[in-house]
């Protein structure tokens, strides 16, 4: 038999009807839920499966069902609606030119919302530049996210660093590199540090599934498992790297979650689109590493709205909308037809609320815009050579001497 | 205290971790075992499995896990089991570590300290006997540290452990038991002979950007660090001639003031490492001698290296620099 290569292809290209066959989607509330210092050798079918809470008819099922009270789903609600006036905003900002780059998480707000309502607000954040919604939901001032976006005068990052790479420490939301996965691992190696520590916080650490290929990431699973590391390991899987689908990162022989089984990790795959479920999934495995039983994977299967960032056209490698056809739906709709179907919400005070957050969107950014935009205002050039080392460098004197500053 | 180079760079880690909590070590077989050349012996007997302890054959997760902790707070001291493995972590250093600092505007910084033993002369081959110091020299937001001897080895590695932003700590294995001076076919002689061998049981430093005259001379200024600076000795006394020798001890910061003030006053410059020739770090001392002493040069620099080749280990005395090579550069600078 001759041999040949096998070059994964998406089962749809621009112009061919939407498939999404090869999610298998079981019914809400079908998934039991472990005790959560469980052995992870017992629950290793959770890795292949889908939790999902809410059901076809917006109602909250299962054992997964994290039963929460109205008024954590509404700020979980608002926290996704800000997020997403946040970044339709920013988007028109970049078309405006007031900013080089900017990257949408539309579709995945929940992800980041939910865990950071789970969390601790001190529990250090290690995410990719897709979970805007963990700094948003955690109250950090719009305003600092956009001066920094804009890298003007009074950009926090003091024009250091690229748009939306940000880094708020007493926000619990670590520097972002810009590399993918290098961060994952450091994000065990800070896990590691509390525990030895003695202390009480956890580490959440963040990648698509696209970097699931990286070195680093199959560090951070092995550290995770030797040291037991305090650390959710959370997989974003979006379907989309770029223009590659899963497959070129292995998407279609195994789940992402099961990459934690070969670690002996325990491993969930979640309805990303669905909030309860996220929340739910979070809660356990923020749980678990607090009583000191370690890391957990979570692979949340959810869809990139839009393209990859505002430098790319998601129409020249997949069906146009075809994130309208997602079968896992928009988590928004969601869990606010959820609220509805519970009583504890309505479309009149879901409209008020929307124009709420844009408004709240608006004038933090007409407050950013007065600073300034990219090229129109930025930080004194002195500093650029601050930080560099913690003490001063001859070099840079020099370098700096030589510039006239 | 008569100290090896081993029992020096031990006490200084003994030292550390009694002084800070915050001092951890870990890296392939430093726990139980003690490490491969021994440096971490005894320190998880006697501090605890918590402070000094074993790592995955993953140098790349070996230093991330690092940044995390540094920036969590603590001062981990990781071992590279030798610098030709430090590869793998190449991008954690450079993309993260070196930067951390500067991209967070100072929210995060990375008080880590990699060490890592390199150099040749033990007859290892491509895997065991690679210089890479200047890979890491030319990285903005590193410091690089190569000690030459006992006393500054302690010493160096305690300012290290004190700094605040990463340090690669480069140890030259082929001086861990004796200040061998490139002359293989006699005696290696002992640490406990040598003045620098004298190494104070407890806490002090050797800072850094301070690079040390070996030697005092008027007739040529040779610039050395790590191995090179025994090796470039025995030459010197060979050669006849009245060199000042240089042993620069950090490479960033760099003590230029130290180097420009001889070449200066002698006019004539050998630079010496066991690196690779091009883009070695003798390139760029060659620069900073250029840059500050032109008008002093009674002669071209003479850049004394290792060949442009992998590590070759059927030839390690053909490769690995010895008083010969060295004596000819001093010849070539002195015959003008």
């Amino acid at each position: 038999m001759r041999l040949s290569l096998h070059i994964p292809e998406p089962t749809s290209r621009p112009g061919d009807p939407h498939d999404f066959a090869r999610l298998e989607i079981p019914p809400a509330g079908a998934i039991p839920q472990p005790r959560n210092d469980v052995s992870p050798a017992d629950i290793r079918d959770l890795a292949f499966s889908l939790v999902r809470v809410l059901d076809e008819a917006d109602q909250a099922v299962g054992p997964w069902d994290p039963k929460l009270k109205p008024e954590v789903l509404r700020r979980g609600l608002r926290a996704m609606l800000l997020t997403r006036a946040f970044d339709e905003r920013m988007f028109m900002a970049q078309r405006q030119r007031k900013t080089s780059f900017y990257v949408k998480c539309t579709g995945e707000e929940a992800i980041a919302c939910a865990q950071a309502l789970v969390l601790d607000r001190a529990d250090m954040c290690f995410t990719t530049y897709r979970q805007q919604g963990i700094l948003i939901t955690r109250g950090y001032p719009l305003i600092e996210m956009i001066n920094q976006i804009y890298n003007n005068a009074r950009d926090p990052l003091k024009g250091h660093q690229l748009p939306i790479l940000y880094s708020a420490r007493n926000y619990g939301f670590f520097s972002l590199s810009g590399n993918l996965g290098t961060q994952y691992s450091q994000a065990v190696g800070w896990a590691m540090a509390s525990a030895y520590n003695g202390g009480d916080l956890i580490a959440s650490a963040w990648t698509g599934e696209g970097a699931t290929a990286t070195g680093d990431f199959h560090h951070a699973l092995t550290f995770a498992a030797v040291y037991r590391a305090p650390v959710i390991l959370n997989i974003v899987n979006n379907q989309w790297a770029i223009s590659s689908f899963d497959g070129i990162a292995g998407g279609e022989a195994a789940t992402f979650a099961a990459r934690g089984v070969g670690y002996g990790l325990p491993a969930l795959r979640v309805d990303g689109n669905d909030f309860l479920a996220v929340y739910s999934a979070s809660r356990w495995a923020a749980e678990r590493a607090r009583s000191n039983l370690g890391a957990t994977v979570i692979e949340f299967v959810t869809y990139r709205g839009e393209g990859h960032s505002t430098s790319d056209d998601p129409s020249k490698y997949r069906p146009i909308d075809s994130a309208r056809h997602w079968p896992l739906g928009d988590p928004i709709e969601r869990l606010k037809q959820h609220l509805i179907a519970i009583d504890a919400w309505s479309k009149a005070q879901h409209e008020a609320l929307t124009a709420e957050v844009t408004q709240e969107v608006r004038v933090a950014s007409n407050a950013a815009d007065a600073i300034g935009t990219l090229g129109t205002s930025r930080p004194p050039l002195t500093a650029m050579f601050e930080d560099v080392f913690g003490e001063p460098d001859a070099r840079l004197a020099r370098q700096r001497h030589a510039l006239g500053l | 205290m008569a100290m090896s180079m081993v029992q020096a760079l031990n006490s200084a880690l003994d030292v550390m971790l009694e002084r800070d909590p915050n001092v951890l070590i870990f890296g392939q077989d430093v726990g139980y075992f003690g490490g491969v050349f021994r440096v971490t012996e005894g320190l998880q007997h006697k501090h605890g499995i918590r402070r000094c302890f074993d790592a995955p054959i993953a140098e790349g997760g070996i230093v991330a896990a690092a940044i995390g902790m540094a920036a969590y707070g603590l001062r981990p001291v990781v071992e590279i089991q030798f610098a030709d493995y430090i590869l793998p972590a190449y991008d954690q250093l450079v993309s993260e570590a070196a930067r951390l600092r500067y991209r967070s505007a100072g929210e995060f910084w990375v008080p880590l300290v990699v060490r890592a033993p390199y150099g040749g002369g033990i007859f290892g081959g491509q895997t065991h006997s690679q210089s890479p110091e200047a890979i890491f020299a030319h990285v903005a937001g590193l410091k690089t540290v190569i000690p030459s001897n006992p006393y500054d080895a302690k010493g160096l590695l305690i300012s290290a452990i004190l700094d605040e932003d990463p340090v690669i700590f480069l140890e030259p294995k082929r001086l861990y038991n004796g200040p061998f001076d490139g002359r293989h076919d006699r005696a290696l002689a002992s640490w406990a002979q040598h003045p620098t061998g004298d190494v104070p049981p407890g806490f002090y430093t050797v800072p850094f950007g301070k690079a040390a005259i070996v030697r005092a001379g008027a007739d040529l200024t040779v610039l050395a660090y790590g191995t090179m600076v025994h090796v470039a000795r025995a030459a010197i006394e060979e050669s006849g001639f009245d060199a000042e020798l240089i042993d620069l001890r950090t490479l960033v910061p760099l003590d230029t003031d130290t180097i420009a003030a001889s070449v200066r006053k002698t006019g004539r410059c050998v630079i010496v490492h066991e690196a690779t020739h091009t883009c070695g770090f003798g390139a760029e001392l060659l620069a900073v001698v250029e840059e500050a002493c032109f008008y002093h040069l009674h002669t071209p620099t003479e850049r004394v290296t290792g060949f442009d080749m992998p590590y070759p280990h059927a030839f390690e005395w053909e490769y690995f620099l010895t008083p010969r090579r060295i004596i000819d550069g001093i010849k070539r600078v002195m015959s003008v």
